[in-house]
């Protein structure tokens, strides 16, 4: 399979959500230092519940279309369903196979995510194998 | 001395013969390969797989102990390498070559041995913003055990190194000028010549990183006079996990031990012991010994081709590589123009991050870096957080820089479509 899916291609041109909030609760960013791609998320919380992100940011059409649709995903829920998000999940709704190197691009949006909302600093799958 | 065609009586350099020796060039999948990351790490000739092959399957041993046939044959052998790899670029002894690891090893045991014995405050290193990661960090890490200063010889926006005012950079406080002889980003191919003599003027040691230099056309050490060259066995058609590291005889036996361990020694008591000779003083522990076979091979092998007529090879695919991109709407290609660099072209296609670019470009079989080719001073330079880099080696041929461009072309058609 192509990376390169129309659905990918979709979100990288027309991503949701882009842009940035006047008064966020949470702000984060964070690059990788592979390539660095760089996203920043900007979520509003009301009693738990992400009411609003935005997310910006420069970096390939994966990372970029991964923080798209991550977006999309995680509005309206509460931080303890985004808690529970892990690398499997990303994948599934990028739903293209990725090799080890690209597979950073498609985390680093949940990575920021993450670590805004709960301080987990590392990369989405390798949370064991920092705890070993 | 910048690079220059040599020999244009020379016979052109049969690619298709050469490309028989390289079985994975053969590679019988439905997309070809086309391979154009030779800086990042070369193809290997299956003479040079051989060579190793036939070290594991008919002498392996462990070598300057046993006291049996197979291992004398792997100690004579190995130390035959040396001498093979030493006339390569032209040493005047086979104890001037050291067995490292690889480039970054190489620079780091003279930053650590030379370096941490002759460096103090007050001192200046003197490097180029050009610089691979691995000619920058060992010196940095230098400079702060020591107080050293590290500073930098800046570049133009052409690419090549601003020598204007080198008279203020390189003073009697400069105790080590370490540069690159060929940028790995852009090709620039520094004048080492002209400043190994001015380093000397002032007393100064000098480094060559010749990384991207010994592979492509003839180093010759004595001829340049510098004090250490460093480089890399996979980027000259070598296998990994084997670098040299040259130095002039007195440096080298004034220099304290890097590494301690088994075949470093002289005597050992318990508290101290006494070294042994260079270049056993700086190859502590059992060496790579199958790597520094296979890298006599290809130096073997490389002498069969030409180094002049691989030049030669090279500098036409990047006047026609040059000429093809150039076609191309929006692309920015960085560094000088062919014949004053060698070996590879880097760009950025306008709105169109590299990563994607290289990701388009394997869609169509070829194989490209992209990222910042640890050279990030050099990308901030020129206000780029990375760019793509085609890189070429004697088994390119000219038809492979047409599915290059038309490759770029498919990516800007992809993703250069509605985007904001
Ligand atoms: C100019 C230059 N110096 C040093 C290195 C480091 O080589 P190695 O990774 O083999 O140590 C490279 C490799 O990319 C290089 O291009």
């Amino acid at each position: 399979m192509n990376i390169y899916e129309e659905d990918i291609l979709d979100h990288y041109e027309n991503p949701s959500n882009y842009g940035t909030l006047e008064d966020p609760d949470i702000s984060y960013e964070e690059d990788n230092p592979l390539c660095g791609d760089q996203i920043r998320m900007d979520l509003q919380v009301e009693d738990g519940i992400i009411t609003k992100l935005r997310f910006c940011g420069h970096g390939c059409t994966i990372s970029l279309a991964a923080a798209s649709m991550l977006t999309e995903e995680v509005k309206g829920k509460h931080l303890d369903e985004v808690k529970q998000l892990n690398k499997d999940d990303m994948l599934d709704m990028l739903g293209i196979p990725l090799g080890p190197v690209r597979l950073k691009c498609g985390l680093l949006a949940l990575k920021v995510l993450k670590a805004g909302a709960y301080g987990l600093k590392c990369w989405p799958g390798e949370e064991d194998e920092e705890t070993e | 001395m910048y690079a220059q065609p040599m020999n244009n009586s020379l016979n052109p350099l049969d690619s298709e013969a050469i490309r028989n020796d390289f079985s994975i060039l053969k590679g019988e999948s439905d997309l070809p390969l086309i391979y154009l990351d030779s800086a990042a790490t070369s193809q290997t000739p299956d003479c040079v797989i051989e060579a190793m092959d036939a070290y594991y399957r008919t002498y392996n041993s462990n070598i300057h102990r046993g006291i049996y046939r197979i291992s004398e044959e792997a100690t004579a052998k190995h130390e035959e390498a040396r001498q093979r790899i030493g006339r390569f670029i032209n040493a005047r002894r086979p104890s001037q070559i050291i067995f490292t690891r690889n480039t970054t090893e190489s620079i780091n045991l003279v930053a650590y041995s030379w370096g941490s014995a002759n460096l103090r405050e007050g001192d200046e290193i003197l490097v180029t913003v050009m610089e691979h990661h691995s000619n920058l960090l060992p010196w940095q890490l230098l400079s702060q055990r020591t107080g050293a200063k590290l500073r930098f010889i800046e570049i133009t926006d052409e690419g090549v190194l601003q020598l204007d005012g080198l008279d203020e950079l390189l003073t009697e406080r400069t105790k080590i000028v370490a540069m690159t002889h060929v940028s790995n980003v852009l090709g620039t191919v520094n004048p080492v010549q002209e400043l190994i003599a001015a380093a000397h003027d002032v007393g100064a040691k000098v480094l060559i990183d010749g990384a991207q230099s010994v592979p492509h056309f003839n180093v010759d050490v004595q001829g340049l006079d510098c004090d250490f060259l460093a480089f890399s066995g996979h980027k000259m058609c070598g296998p990994t996990g084997i670098g040299i590291l040259y130095g002039k005889s007195d440096l080298l036996e004034e220099m304290p031990p890097f590494l301690g361990g088994g075949s470093m020694i002289r005597s050992v008591q318990r508290e101290s012991s006494t070294y042994a000779d260079v270049p056993a003083k700086f190859e502590a522990g059992t060496p790579a010994i199958a790597e520094a076979i296979g890298l006599a091979a290809a130096v073997d092998y490389l002498n069969k081709v030409g180094l002049e007529a691989i030049f030669v090879h090279e500098q036409e695919l990047l006047e026609y590589a040059h000429q093809k991109l150039n076609e191309i709407e929006d692309i920015t290609i960085y560094g000088p123009k062919p014949r004053q660099k060698t070996g590879a072209i880097t760009f950025n296609l306008e709105g169109i991050h590299p990563h994607d670019l290289a990701g388009v470009l394997d869609t169509v079989g070829v194989a490209v870096r992209a990222g910042h080719h640890c050279a990030q001073p050099l990308m901030q330079k020129y206000g780029v957080i990375a760019t793509v880099r085609a890189s070429f080696y004697l088994y390119n041929k000219l038809e492979e820089i047409d599915t290059l461009h038309d490759g770029l072309l498919k990516a800007q058609r992809m993703l250069t479509r509605r985007r904001r």
